[in-house]
């Protein structure tokens, strides 16, 4: 009962986040860019172009001239949160993949960064009062939701241990449409639901913020229209 | 001989400040809205059309499907907030709504309401709400508090430039109606009689004689400022305050000598007689495309090999980003030069190539700061390296004068603080809003004022030349501290001597 409610969630969940995101990004590839508006200094080439945003993905360039706390706390948070996940390949990987299996160690100190990232991101948001002006009920249920997930799955690693391989038995065939029976660890079944809750919340809220950045004319375009003619459409 | 005003000016501190959130203060602040004569010209309603909310959010639809930036900026924000204290609008009335997030959020906020899922099932939850005659107002009062000047956009980290949502604002405004008399008014003119500040052909021919005279009696050279000459190798386009505005006008001097000493064949156009471009600022392309087409008829008509463009921000982002794709191409002009310069440009190469001779020695009376303006910074450059656009105007001020000296750093380059003026804000009717937008600048002006006993800032557009002009006094500083570049260029250049 539990598990098919939960791989039928997961089922959904997917099914949204792929079918959503999908047209988002197709709705920012078709959209034209009738000018020319990278944010100066730019780029000439393109690239240079993939290095900026390389830098804006992997380092938060922009948010590090802006705000050091945030950029702190963010990039604790994203890093954590991308370590956290890779760790997590090694149910969805058989046999799990060598670098997979190498990082596990490391991984543990991830899943803390995210969630003192998390907590500093919140932090600012309820005490400096231009960022609390800003934010809707939204922006914190966003920070509460990763911090469930973040905060189940550290209780997971730390206090009350799950069945992995038993867990891992049911994500395998869940990957094959076939199902096992899964833990029925309390704290295992929030860590999912609330995953399940961001899948299909990440289409239709500010997370598109993760493909809209590639999609973004001032950072994506070269500083060159005298050189070549830019016509509307192009990227 | 601080001015008096209606309003407090800010006061300058020792160290600059985020100031706390001051709510509603600058509700009162909004522009006259344009009657119809100025905006039917445009294309516009001329009065609120009935059915307004539906053809506003009809144009925002359609906004967001012909603007990927619009689009992508609507759905990206994260309220980071990274961009908060980032805008001088803000920073100087601690107004929260002048925080660039909380702008781009007035239109989010319908955006979300009538265009998401969230916004139309959960309203609430996501902060969306109905496009109200109320909200309009606001969008209204708000997005004539912005000057489009993009410092936001670079500490975004996803890059979102207000100024897009500033514009496509403007335009659906426009579009239902209720225009911005200053900016509307102005296009107006480019389109009746050429220049933004309607100064007929045979004035402008008088203007320009006048200024020959002058020159002459200065310096007994034959300075020449030709007008609709047929032939010539370079078309000037500069803005019109140029023509007889101070401090700008000793800028077009120095332009004159320029040529002059080089041997440059050049005119000016009566046809494109206005290098600036309002329709930028109205987030309209069709009418930026209209104004910007005089200048290809009149390098078409007048035959010239070169386009160089004169002291103006903005002007200078249409040229450098927009002409050739609005305009283009220019294949018509000297392979050598293939696009539109910029007159900085234009005069560096000569510096370079040693055409030109300095007295620095003439302005030595002077201890220069240089303030670069918000489109020529983060929407263009100049010279062939991605931040030419600071070193070129800086080396020029170096070749002129002695004394230089920068502002600090956070407040030049591409984290400049806008004048306060621009973006059409530069009208009587926003004058409280341009002296508290002003305070940044004003700020580290003072510094360098205080610790190198600086006596003038010179500046590369008409707007900030303009503005600084009208607030320097509110600040108890000289209204003639501000400068054009080639005033300086001009004052040092050896006229006449062998080359
Ligand atoms: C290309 C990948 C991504 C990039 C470059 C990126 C970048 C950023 C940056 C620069 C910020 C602002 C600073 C901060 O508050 O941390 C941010 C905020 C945020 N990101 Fe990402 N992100 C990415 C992917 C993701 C993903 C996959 C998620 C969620 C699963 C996510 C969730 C968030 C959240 C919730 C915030 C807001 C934090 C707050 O409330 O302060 N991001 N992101
Ligand atoms: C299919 C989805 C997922 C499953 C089956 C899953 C399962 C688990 C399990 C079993 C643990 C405990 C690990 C241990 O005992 O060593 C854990 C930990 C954790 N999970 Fe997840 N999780 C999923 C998705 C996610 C997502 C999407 C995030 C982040 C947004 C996340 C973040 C974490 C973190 C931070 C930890 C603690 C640190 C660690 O052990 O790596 N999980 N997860
Ligand atoms: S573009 Fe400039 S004026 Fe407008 S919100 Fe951004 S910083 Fe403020
Ligand atoms: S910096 Fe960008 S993402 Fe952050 S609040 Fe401002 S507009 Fe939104």
């Amino acid at each position: 009962m539990l598990t098919a409610l939960i791989a039928g969630l997961f089922y959904l969940a997917t099914a949204t986040l792929t079918i959503g995101l999908a047209r988002k990004i197709l709705v920012y590839a078709r959209t034209p860019a009738p000018l020319k508006i990278p944010t100066t200094p730019a780029p000439t080439s393109r690239a240079g172009v993939a290095a900026r945003l390389l830098r804006e993905v992997v380092l938060f360039e922009s948010l590090f001239k802006a705000s050091k706390w945030t950029w702190l706390f963010g990039w604790l948070f994203h890093f954590g949160m991308f370590v956290a996940l890779l760790r997590h390949l090694r149910y969805f990987t058989d046999p799990v993949w060598g670098w997979v299996a190498w990082i596990q160690s490391a991984g543990i100190y991830a899943g803390f960064a995210m969630v003192i990232g998390l907590a500093g991101l919140w932090a600012r948001r309820m005490l400096v009062d231009r960022v609390r002006y800003i934010s809707a009920p939204s922006d914190h249920l966003m920070l509460a939701l990763l911090l469930g997930i973040g905060g189940s799955g550290l209780l997971m690693t730390y206090v009350w241990h799950t069945d992995i391989v038993a867990l891992k038995a049911f994500v395998q065939g869940w990957m094959r449409f076939r199902p096992g029976e899964l833990p029925a660890d309390p704290v295992l079944v929030i860590h999912l639901l609330l995953v399940i809750c961001l899948m299909l919340v990440f289409p239709i809220s500010k997370l598109l913020h993760a493909p809209g950045l590639f999609f973004s004319p001032t950072r994506n375009q070269a500083d060159d229209p005298r050189e070549r003619r830019h016509l509307p459409g192009g990227a | 001989m601080a001015v008096k005003a209606e309003f407090d000016i800010p006061v300058i501190t020792n160290v600059p400040r985020t100031p706390g959130l001051r709510e509603g203060a600058m509700a009162h602040s909004r522009p006259f809205v344009a009657k119809a004569d100025h905006q039917e010209p445009l294309g516009f309603p001329g009065e609120l059309v009935e059915d307004w909310h539906d053809r506003a959010i009809g144009r925002m639809g359609e906004l967001l499907g012909e603007y990927r930036s619009l689009q992508v900026f609507m759905d990206a924000c994260v309220k980071c907030g990274a961009c908060t204290d980032k805008c001088h609008y803000y920073l100087g009335t601690a107004d929260p709504k002048n925080m660039p997030v909380a702008r781009q959020d007035l239109m989010r906020k319908v955006y979300r309401r009538y265009f998401t899922f969230a916004g139309k099932f959960f309203p609430r939850l996501v902060g969306a709400v109905d496009l109200t005659e109320e909200v309009l107002g606001e969008w209204y009062s708000y997005y004539h508090q912005c000057s489009e000047c993009r410092r936001c956009s670079v500490y975004c980290p996803y890059g979102i430039d207000t100024a897009e949502v500033t514009m496509a604002g403007r335009e659906i405004l426009a579009s239902v109606g209720i225009g911005q008399k200053y900016s509307n008014e102005i296009i107006g003119k480019v389109y009746k009689i050429g220049n933004n500040l309607g100064l007929p052909e045979p004035a402008l021919a008088d203007t320009l004689e006048g200024l020959e005279e002058e020159v002459k009696e200065d310096t007994d050279v034959d300075v020449r400022f030709p007008l609709d000459e047929q032939g010539a190798d370079v078309l000037l386009v500069t803005p019109s305050a140029d023509f007889f505005a101070e401090p700008h006008v000793d800028g077009l001097i120095g332009y004159a000598k320029v040529f002059h000493q080089a041997g440059i064949r050049w005119t000016l156009s009566s046809h494109a007689s206005e290098a600036a471009n309002f329709g930028l600022f109205i987030g309209s392309q069709g009418n930026m495309q209209r104004v910007a087409m005089r200048i290809r008829e009149a390098a078409l008509e007048l035959g010239v090999k070169r386009i160089v463009v004169g002291e103006c921000g903005h002007a200078w982002r249409v040229a450098y980003s927009y002409w050739n794709t609005l305009i283009g191409p220019f294949d018509f002009l000297d392979p050598d030069y293939p696009a539109p310069q910029h007159v900085c440009e234009a005069t560096w190469d000569l510096v370079q190539q040693g055409a030109l001779r300095f007295n620095r020695e003439n302005n030595d009376d002077k201890v220069v700061t240089f303030h670069d303006s918000c489109n020529v910074s983060r929407a263009s450059r100049m010279g062939s390296m991605p931040g030419g656009q600071f070193l070129i105007p800086r080396e020029l001020i170096r070749a002129a004068c002695n004394h230089f000296v920068d502002m600090r750093q956070e407040t030049i380059h591409e984290g400049t603080f806008c004048c306060g003026g621009g973006g059409g804000l530069l009208t009587d009717d926003l004058v409280e809003l341009r002296v508290k937008g002003a305070l940044p600048r004003m700020q580290a002006l003072h510094e360098v004022i205080e610790q190198h006993g600086v006596t003038h800032m010179a500046a590369i557009c008409a707007i900030c030349k303009s503005q600084f002009t009208k607030v320097l006094p509110y600040y108890d500083l000289g209204m003639d501290m501000i400068i054009s570049i080639h005033q300086l260029v001009g004052d040092a250049l050896e006229l006449g001597v062998e080359r």
